[in-house]
């Protein structure tokens, strides 16, 4: 049987799910091709951080404008998304890391850019009375703060499907080839046909690129998250060393999420991980140092979720530079849950008007051309 | 300080758990030469059969039966055949590397083995009725060990609720000890009889008939026992104080201080799942099983399980699972070892007689659904107090198995890691969505399996003066 879409979404992660919403919003008929289900993979298991703060500055203004929407999530998907603004706080741990800061935070301020605010030892132990208190000073980024992932990926999966879009899980889609002015896309039997396809396949993404004739220099990476058990509220905002692998968060029910990048082993082909246990213990003995009210707090579980990581850890949005109708939006690079809700909003403008007010030259394929 | 840590980063052998099958497997590996390393959480030898068996203060042999005290003779086995056994040390990882995270001492540490067997054993299956989770409700597990490690018995107004051989069993120990119990609810459905009578020729040869049988003689003589129950519910403010129950068609309440539950146990998959050995729903034994060869390997390359763990089948079974599993590991790391030692075949006969009658058992007392599927605002996860109708609407606006489920309610996120509640969820998801349990799936599970502390973890000391010590030092 043959289906018919206004566009074929393949990859039901954050930006799959949140281009079918806006593209539903659009008054077109999206297909979501999902292999597993919705969330399953890095959308669904990542730190939930909604930050703004330390991005490269290409990805700024998408970021921005993705805080925007954020900001009205629970009028957008139904759901308010475990959403909370208490703020992301970079620390600096010494004087030579504050230099950078301020160089950094004065850079952004001459592109017109004032997410980002330097704090003084002062206002940071004010925002986080844990941390030592030879810390002098660091970035604040205010409207920043962290969200439940697989809530949030779940909503948005939901909204399309109420909104219209036809969602398949459970199947991949396969043999993505274009007929004529149509894209064809076969996944669980069926064919899908569309005049647009969209390329959301997070850690897979590569290859479909590389298939269709667009090589991408990326990556597959793995990195891992531990939560600990509920310990007393001692920190609102989320927290990032700025010297050091740690970024940090304690939720409202008190347990407390540790990151901070180190990487687990990736099975791209299953979709599993192995966890990298040594580097795990190296975060522990950071939190361990760092943060005294932690150290008896048990670890209750621990686990990594599949990303793609490009050369310049920036991501790939944008139409094909070789292929009419074809779309990319993948190699988020660690950073692309915040991204979300904003990017599927500048892709439904994309596909539907070819135009979108939201710079974003920084991120197109055509950098990668040789 | 002692220092309880393995005393090499690899072995052989790692037997993980030191109940019947894995004191089993391990002192086979090792007279047979491997590098073996027995780990165990307890305190003791044992597992939960022979729990305590080297400790207890419980001296009278009477009290607890042979069959309790037939496990100081693996005990003895093990210690004299080289295998490096460390108990207090917790397994909370591991990986399809064999690469294994322990945490003993109040530290981690990782070691790697060539051959890794899983003797984890058993869980008792969730008994979700109302009013599970009141103080004065427990498992008759839980009552168990307080018994055989310090000899503790019930005194208060004490119904004991369920079914099972373990079910009389316990029951028998505590009355042998003088413990009271006011009252037996048996919840074994009658019609059960009727369907397990197919199988009942094997079960008269087993080894288990005889002593099954007087057990639940002897309770009889003892205390009043009701057949046939069909619903049963706790409550009470703020703790328990009344039992409520259904049987034949009657309605009954009766006061009480304590109620011990017990409807049978299912494999301990946790760590297994977490390797990433593959699994598979069971209909008979209603629950998740490892999929396994002859010898008990799993879908990891190097990974054995044996015992309880490995589908249940009692004590004697464990010792041969473990056996053959070692068996197993010699023959592949030191074939010419293995001539020393039984043949496989002499394992699996004596396997086969322990198994035999099994199904008997396992149609017998099959649970029935009304006390693993609960309904309405019955807790099902504990650690976030979700309870079955909340399931049930999340089921109605989209979650399609636990995994999904997480993104809805954070059932199997608290500390009990899905103990307590992932059966229950399977079954109640499967029965909501009309679809088998194997397609609902269960908790993607990840280490550690057991909390450790973050200092654990980092093995840096917890306190203050400890960690003074550590910065002067
Ligand atoms: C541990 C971790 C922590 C993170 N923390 C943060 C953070 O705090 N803040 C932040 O902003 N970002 C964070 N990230 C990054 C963020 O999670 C990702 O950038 C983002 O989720 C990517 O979304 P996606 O939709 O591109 O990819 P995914 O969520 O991976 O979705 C892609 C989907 O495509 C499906 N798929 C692939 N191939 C096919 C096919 N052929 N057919 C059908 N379906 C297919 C996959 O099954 C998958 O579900 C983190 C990532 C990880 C792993
Ligand atoms: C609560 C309970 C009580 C029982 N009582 C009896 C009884 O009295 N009589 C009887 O015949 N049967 C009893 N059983 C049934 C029992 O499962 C089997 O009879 C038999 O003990 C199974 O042997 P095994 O070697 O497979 O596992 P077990 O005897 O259960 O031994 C498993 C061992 O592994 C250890 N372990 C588990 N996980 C880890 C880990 N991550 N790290 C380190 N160590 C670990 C446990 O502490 C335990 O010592 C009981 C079962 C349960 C659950």
């Amino acid at each position: 049987m043959t289906v018919r879409a206004d566009a074929i979404i393949v990859g039901g992660g954050i930006h799959g799910c949140s281009t079918a919403v806006h593209l539903c919003l659009r008054g077109l008929r999206p297909a979501l091709i999902e292999r597993d289900y919705a969330g399953r993979h890095a959308s669904g298991v990542n730190a939930g951080g909604v930050r703004q703060l330390a991005r490269h500055v290409a990805e700024i203004p998408l970021s921005v404008r993705s805080m925007d929407v954020w900001e009205g999530i629970q009028d957008l998907v139904g759901d308010d998304c475990g959403f909370d603004s208490h703020g992301q706080v970079l620390v600096a741990e010494n004087d030579e890391e504050l230099e950078v800061c301020r160089s950094r935070v004065a850079d952004l301020n001459l592109r017109g850019f004032i997410h980002e605010e330097l704090i003084d030892a002062k206002e940071l132990r004010r925002l986080v009375p844990a941390v030592a208190e030879t810390c002098p000073g660091g970035i604040v980024s205010r409207r920043d703060g962290a969200a439940n992932p697989a809530r949030t990926t779940t909503a948005f999966r939901r909204r399309a499907e109420q909104l219209g879009t036809i969602v398949r899980e459970g199947i991949a889609a396969t043999n993505i080839c274009k007929d004529g002015k149509l894209w064809r896309v076969e996944a669980g039997g069926e064919t899908y046909e569309a005049p647009v396809v969209v390329n959301a396949a997070g850690a897979w993404g590569g290859r479909i690129a590389a298939s269709l004739g667009e090589p991408v220099p990326v990556q597959t990476v793995a990195p891992m998250l531990m939560i600990t058990s509920r310990v007393p509220e001692f920190i609102k905002p989320v927290v990032i060393l700025r010297g050091r692998k740690l970024s940090f968060k304690q939720f409202a029910n008190g347990t407390v999420l540790i990151g901070g990048g180190h990487l687990a082993t990736p099975y791209q082909d299953t979709g599993e991980t192995i966890l990298d246990w040594r580097r795990l213990q190296e975060s522990a003995r950071t939190v361990w140092e760092l943060f005294p009210v932690m150290r008896n707090a048990t670890v209750v579980r621990a686990w990594a979720g599949i990303e793609a990581r490009t050369a310049d850890d920036l991501p790939v949005i944008g139409p094909s530079a070789k292929h009419d109708g074809l779309f990319h939006q993948f190699g988020f690079s660690l950073h692309g849950f915040q991204l979300g809700p904003g990017t599927g909003a500048v892709m439904a403008e994309l596909i539907a008007t070819g135009n979108t007010n939201t710079p974003i030259d920084g991120l197109r394929i055509e950098r990668f051309a040789t | 300080m002692t220092i309880n840590r393995p005393m090499r980063d690899e072995y052989d052998l790692a037997v993980i758990g030191a109940g019947p099958a894995g004191l089993a497997a391990a002192s086979l590996a090792a007279q047979s030469g491997l590098l073996t390393l027995l780990l165990d959480e307890n305190q003791g030898p044992g597992g939960q059969v022979w729990r305590a068996v080297t400790s207890t203060p419980v001296k009278e042999t009477r009290l607890l039966g042979d069959d309790y005290w037939a496990g100081s003779k693996l005990v003895e086995e093990v210690r004299a055949s080289g295998a490096e056994i460390l108990q207090g040390a917790t397994v909370w990882s591991l990986d399809r590397h064999l690469e294994i995270g322990i945490s003993a001492g109040g530290g981690s540490q990782f070691i790697r083995a060539e051959r890794v067997i899983l003797a984890t054993g058993a869980l008792e299956r969730p008994f979700p009725i109302p009013g599970w989770t009141l103080p004065g409700v427990m498992t008759a597990g839980a009552a168990q060990t307080a018994l055989k490690s310090s000899g503790l018995i019930p005194d208060g107004k004490t119904v004991v609720a369920g079914q099972g051989p373990l079910f009389w069993l316990l029951t028998a120990q505590i009355l042998r000890m003088g413990g009271r119990i006011d009252l037996v609810l048996d919840t074994t459905e009658r019609r059960n009889y009727l369907r397990a009578l197919p199988h009942a020729a094997a079960f008269l040869t087993s080894p288990y008939f005889r002593k099954g049988l007087a057990m639940m003689r002897e309770v009889r003589s003892k205390v009043r026992v009701v057949s046939g129950v069909t619903r049963i519910a706790a409550s009470g403010n703020g703790r328990l104080e009344e039992v409520a129950y259904e049987a034949g068609g009657r309605s009954v309440s009766v006061p009480a201080d304590l109620l011990l539950l017990h409807q049978g146990v299912v494999p301990n998959v946790n760590l297994a799942m977490s390797a990433g050995v593959k699994h598979r729903w069971d209909d008979i034994q209603l629950c998740w099983s490892p999929v396994l060869d002859a010898n008990g390997g799993t879908s990891v390359e190097g990974i054995a399980i044996a015992g309880d763990g490995a589908g249940i089948g009692g004590a004697l079974a464990a010792v041969e699972r473990g056996r053959i599993a070692a068996r197993a590991a010699v023959e592949a790391l030191r074939p010419q070892a293995g001539a020393k030692v039984p043949s496989m075949e002499t394992f699996r006969a004596a396997l086969a007689k322990a198994e035999r009658g099994r199904i008997f058992l396992d149609v017998l007392f099959r649970p029935s659904k009304q006390f693993r599927i609960p309904g309405g605002d019955t807790i099902v996860c504990r650690c976030e107090e979700v309870t079955a109708q909340d399931i049930l609407d999340s089921v109605a606006i989209g979650a399609t198995g636990p995994n999904q489920l997480k993104a809805y309610r954070r059932t199997g996120m608290g500390p009990c890691q899905g103990r307590l509640c992932g059966l229950t969820v399977t079954e109640l998801m499967a029965e909501a969505r009309g679809k088998p349990p194997e397609e609902i799936g269960y908790y993607r599970l990840r280490a550690p399996v057991k909390p450790i502390t973050l200092s654990e973890l980092a093995s840096l000391p917890k306190n203050e003066s400890a960690t003074k010590a550590v910065v002067r030092g």
